[in-house]
């Protein structure tokens, strides 16, 4: 795939993306940066088909990266320094989400004051998380991402 | 070793059975002698965002009789909430003139939030329509005062279980007592979804039900509560269910003699006068534990020694 695309010299590399996750994840970090390629529906062993993000001078942050993990649990992180893998991981999902879901309650204190969500990861697969506030239990088809 | 001082109550949800069942034993020896002066030259503040009677009251009444002294105010028009003032900076100003924050307020998970900020020990008093651990603990406290024990025993809740918060957080503190539990209620009020997934995650049998005459030979404790029609977004809705249950006497004939009925009050028209005069009738006495429980907790995060 390395020929496909151009090479990066420092970057990241979000790779094996489900092919319609594939801009979900575009939108959440790709628009605001200047050398962006996104490939999708590309030929995968493992999954088939699948989708991939490179981000130049670009490195994700611990929210940026549970983020993703929400969209894509399976994906692969590359960070990419003079030109080469400099290291490589696969998502996981940590116990608490902080800043990353909004609350769908309306009546939860984090809709009316200023303050980072906070959600627990009662459960990975599927999916389901309570609000740390309001304590209300949210499924993975319910989850608003901030 | 349990430990309470400097903790926050907050949620049912952070406290386990030991944990529980040393909560109620204090609250046993706070009937058992006066402890006139164990939290004297402490302040409770009360912030009551939303009216309350018997919270604010027993809280009041609690601290003043173990010593301490009580501030607060009790509805949001005294306090500085209308000047817009946000609950952080609120709790920032009160941590520094008291010991300890009992908190009611009408957002759900504000009381973690003020607890997050406070540096002194914050009591959930009821956070919109999400927890009420006191009054878990003083329901848990009557079940075994009435019945000697909690687990093992058939547990029925009864009226609207949709919107009523004592009904479900009493739910989750009993899942971990291994009661039965039957839940009744009109079809439009059943128990959410998120406490019967809670409760099939930890493997706890329940049943739900549309009337009470057949299950009632089988039960222990009957927990009655209040249709809340505050929380109705359709008043023709709470038309339509509002005599769903009525408790009264002739209810009863087939029932165990120690059967307890239980509310957490205020009372609309869900048990009759009738009910008072009889054996079963524990609601007056369950008002009256929120005396002993607020003690106990008072005393135990402010680090009081027994
Ligand atoms: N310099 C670079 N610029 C841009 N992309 C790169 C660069 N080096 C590697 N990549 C991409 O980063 C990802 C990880 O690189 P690696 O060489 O480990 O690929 P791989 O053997 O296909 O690994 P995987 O098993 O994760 O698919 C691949 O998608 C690869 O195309
Ligand atoms: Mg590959
Ligand atoms: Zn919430």
């Amino acid at each position: 795939m390395k020929t496909l695309v151009h090479n990066l010299e420092n970057g990241t590399v979000i790779d094996h993306i489900p092919p319609e996750i594939t801009f979900h994840v575009w939108n959440l970090l790709g628009k605001q940066h200047d050398v962006v390629v996104v490939g999708n529906h590309l030929p995968s062993k493992r999954m088939g088909k699948k989708g991939i993000i490179k981000i130049a001078n670009k490195f994700l942050s611990e929210a940026e990266a549970n983020k993703i993990t929400l969209l894509a649990p399976h994906a692969t992180v590359s960070v990419i320094k003079e030109g080469k893998v400099f290291h490589k991981y696969k998502l996981s999902l940590p116990s608490l989400l902080k800043g990353v879901i909004t609350c769908i309650n309306p009546n939860c204190i984090t809709r009316h004051e200023q303050r980072e969500t906070a959600f627990k990861v009662i459960q990975e697969n599927p999916l389901k998380v309570r609000c740390l506030y309001c304590e209300l239990l949210i499924h993975s088809q319910e989850i608003v991402l901030s | 070793m349990i430990n309470f001082k400097g903790k926050n109550i907050i949620s049912m949800h952070d406290l386990s059975k030991q944990e529980i069942i040393h909560i109620l034993k204090t609250a046993e020896c706070m009937e058992k002698k006066k402890y006139y002066d164990l939290l004297k030259g402490k302040i409770l503040a009360t912030l009551f965002f939303e009216p309350s009677t018997r919270t604010k009251l027993s809280f009041h009444s609690a601290m003043k009789q173990l010593g301490g002294s009580t501030i607060g105010f009790s509805d949001a028009q005294t306090s500085s909430t209308t000047k817009g003032e946000s609950l952080h900076d609120t709790i920032r100003m009160v941590e520094q003139y008291c010991d300890a924050i009992v908190m009611r307020h009408p957002l759900d998970g504000s009381a973690r939030l003020a607890a997050e900020i406070a540096s002194v020990p914050v009591i959930n008093g009821g956070d919109g329509k999400n927890q009420h651990p006191t009054q878990t603990l003083l329901d848990l406290y009557t079940i075994k005062k009435t019945q000697g024990k909690i687990s093992k025993l058939h547990v029925a809740i009864l009226g609207d279980l949709k919107y009523g918060r004592t009904a479900h957080s009493l739910a989750t503190a009993l899942s971990l007592f291994d009661c039965k539990l039957s839940f009744i209620s009109p079809p439009s009020l059943r128990m959410p979804r998120q406490i019967c997934d809670e409760l099939t995650e930890k493997n706890i049998h329940f049943t739900e039900h549309e009337s009470v005459e057949k299950i009632i030979p089988d039960i222990d404790i009957l927990y009655s509560t209040r249709i809340q029609r505050e929380r109705f977004p359709d008043p023709r809705e709470y038309e339509m269910v509002k005599n769903a249950f009525i408790l009264d006497t002739p209810l009863f004939k087939n029932a165990k003699p120690t059967l307890k009925l239980l509310h957490p009050l205020p009372r609309v028209n869900e048990i009759t006068t009738n009910m008072d005069a009889t054996p079963y009738a524990s609601y007056f006495e369950q008002a009256g534990n929120g005396i002993p429980i607020r003690k106990a907790v008072l005393a135990l995060v402010l680090g009081a020694k027994l």
